[in-house]
């Protein structure tokens, strides 16, 4: 492994940015400033850092209605995100999206979808873009266990290993779509066999191993770099919160479940190894919280700050000019 | 002039624009000798039988800056790609506050008169005229088809070409060199004072058919072809009515929530042209069923040039 201190300590730092972020949206949706519905990505965190950290930026994702992690990693701006979960005009969708839509085609994020497995296609057209470029730039796909049973999964992914497209489908096992176990809903042990079955690399990775997650994005990237195809990555993981944080909602997952997990917590385990190889002091950790804290406190304030979008843009933007 | 075929015209439309722009592409499942001949396999792009993933594709290919042609064929093929059609391609550029375009222009093929029952002859323009956020052509004549298609590929947002099988084989005049029609222009077809009869794609034959009869009877019928459905030129629409006080809309689709309805109400929500009106205006449409295989069942349910005379006789009265 040769990341080096300062990537290991800017991964952390993005982990420690989404959680943070998430835990503050949904209080701010507790207190009713934040409308719709907000899904947390608590406890996924490594999967999108670790996939994030291996790719430029002019590389593409596509994300899923639990979204704010993937955009956090891909390097969106705090203050815009929170301004479109406020429904502000300063927002990335100028206050016409919320936390399902949130895009910045800037830095290569082409949105969270409402549609579980409708991003997939999207992502799969932008590697066709990227091969046709023929740039090296590489197009990824995050989304759930929960969307690797459905149709537009399979066809992108039997068109990707067809025309060796650049494109990294990273399925995000967090163990339940909803409450239904993907054990339920899938009819292999692992996803990842499913990439076999369409003649491309199927790998199980350790999802709350942010180096394992790196590591493996980052063969996959090379592979799709180098014009050798997709790569399907199962990044096996658990989701800390309910499936959203609207209260009332049944949650059937076993608790002890949860516990196990939370034993597994992939910012914890981080801060642990790197205070075992004296790159960071409890001092530093409590810095790099600290400032977080501010960082998210300052998006929250120019969220509220900002003006709700004035009523005749709500006719704006059904077409291009 | 030359005369080529309604097909013809959009084979050209193609080839010139992809000429013109590099990141033009195509993808369909079945990809045309003659561009892959001209353009080869990475911009005309043969795809395995996945609507609703080409269809996608294309959205993520427009969104990365390519202007990408998807041929379902017939429209019927589209509705595996609900999904992609009316929860992505619609909405992306507005739900995501208009930072991106998406450049896209679907072919589809509709209407009947081929015998070919329920499934495959269809034309459901107005349930993706009711999305917010597709443009959507339906050319009746050679030349309107080459323009319109040119327009729609050069547009920046996602355009619904629809494309009647009746007149793949119609033959029309048009220009040697390069022209285009703009989206969002009606064209008189035939001027009168009468009646106005709208006609969509197919019915614009038939009501010129039609119109050409009443003639010989001393009646002056005005044919408007509106060209565009989304956005649709009723300016045109209303101008005329208001002209000659009586409107006729026939279509080859079914009347329920369809074109032709928006058609009229169009017309008689506006104040100057509801005054103007001298009868209730009359939609010519097809029956409201699925269509059937038989000839003699699939003839009568769809309308033709007698049904717009009956049509028009009947705001006359
Ligand atoms: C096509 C579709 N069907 C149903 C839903 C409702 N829904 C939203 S999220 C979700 C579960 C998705 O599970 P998974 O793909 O595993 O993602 P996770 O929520 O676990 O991140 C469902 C069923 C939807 N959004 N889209």
């Amino acid at each position: 492994m040769s990341l080096t201190a300062q990537q290991q300590l800017a991964m952390l730092r993005t982990r420690q940015t989404i959680r943070r972020f998430e835990e503050r949206a949904s209080d701010e949706f507790q207190a009713g400033h934040i409308y719709g519905v907000v899904h947390c990505y608590i406890g996924q965190e490594a999967v999108a850092v670790g996939i994030c950290s291996a790719l430029r930026r002019e590389d593409q994702i596509i994300s899923t209605h639990r979204g704010h992690g993937h955009c956090i990693a891909k390097g969106a701006d705090l203050k815009r995100m929170m301004a479109e979960l406020y429904g502000r005009a300063t927002g990335y969708c100028k206050g016409k999206g919320g936390s399902m839509h949130i895009a910045d085609f800037g830095i290569g994020m082409l949105g969270a979808n409402g549609i579980v497995a409708g991003g997939i296609p999207i992502i799969t057209g932008a590697g066709l873009a990227a091969q046709l470029d023929g740039k090296g730039r590489v197009a990824v796909s995050f989304f759930g266990d929960g969307a690797s049973s459905a149709g537009s999964f399979h066809e992108s992914l039997n068109i990707a290993a067809l025309w060796k497209l650049p494109v990294i489908y990273v399925c995000e096992n967090n163990s339940y779509g909803v409450n239904m176990p993907a054990s339920d809903a899938v009819s292999v042990k692992d996803v990842a066999e499913r990439g076999t079955a369409y003649g491309m690399p199927g790998i199980v990775v350790d999802g709350n191993d942010v180096l394992a997650v790196y590591e493996a994005a980052e063969a996959a990237v090379r592979r799709a770099r180098a014009g050798a195809g997709p790569t399907l990555l199962e990044c096996k993981t658990y989701r800390w919160r309910n499936h959203t944080e609207i209260k009332g909602i049944p949650d059937s997952r076993p608790a002890e479940e949860l516990a196990v997990w939370k034993e597994k917590d992939p910012i914890a385990r981080l801060v642990t190894q790197l205070k075992t190889q004296r790159l960071l002091t409890d001092e530093d950790w409590t810095e790099m919280d600290a400032a977080i804290l501010q960082e998210i406190e300052q998006s929250v304030a120019f969220a509220r700050e900002s003006p709700f979008p004035p009523l005749e843009t709500a006719l704006e933007d059904v077409f291009a000019n | 002039m030359r005369q080529i075929s309604y097909a013809t015209a959009a084979n050209e439309a193609m080839l010139e624009e992809m000429r013109r722009d590099p990141k033009t592409i195509y993808l369909a499942t079945d990809a045309p000798g003659p561009l892959v001949k001209e353009f080869g396999t990475k911009r005309v792009l043969g795809t395995p039988i996945t609507e609703a993933t080409f269809t996608g594709m294309a959205i993520g290919a427009a969104g990365s800056g390519y202007r990408p042609i998807v041929n379902w064929s017939m429209v019927t093929f589209s509705f595996v790609a609900m999904d992609q059609i009316v929860n992505q391609a619609s909405k992306i550029h507005y739900m995501f506050g208009g930072q991106a375009k998406f450049p896209i222009v679907f072919r589809a093929s509709v209407g009947g008169g081929r015998q070919l029952a329920a499934q495959h002859s269809q034309s459901p323009y107005s349930m993706f005229m009711n999305l917010a956020g597709l443009k959507m052509i339906l050319p009746s004549t050679p030349y309107d088809m080459k323009g319109l298609l040119k327009s729609a590929i050069r547009d920046d947002n996602p355009v619904i070409s629809f494309e009647s099988s009746r007149l793949m084989g119609l033959r029309g005049e048009i220009p040697d060199e390069e022209y285009i029609v703009p989206l969002g222009k009606a064209d008189i077809k035939r001027e009168g004072s009468d009646v106005t009869v709208v006609a969509l794609a197919w019915m614009v034959h038939e009501a010129l058919a039609a119109a050409e009869t009443l003639q010989q009877e001393g009646l002056s019928i005005e044919v408007i072809d509106p060209r565009t459905l989304v956005p649709m030129d009723v300016e045109t629409i209303r101008a005329s009515v208001r002209k000659t006080g009586r409107l006729v809309v026939a279509d080859e689709a079914g009347p329920t929530a369809s074109a032709a309805a928006e058609i009229c109400a169009l017309v008689t929500e506006d104040p100057a042209t509801f005054r103007a009106l001298k009868a209730p205006v009359k939609r010519v449409c097809a029956l409201q069923v699925p269509i059937p295989y038989s000839p003699q069942l699939e003839s009568y349910v769809f309308p033709d040039r007698e049904k717009i005379m009956a049509g028009v006789r009947a705001v006359l009265q």
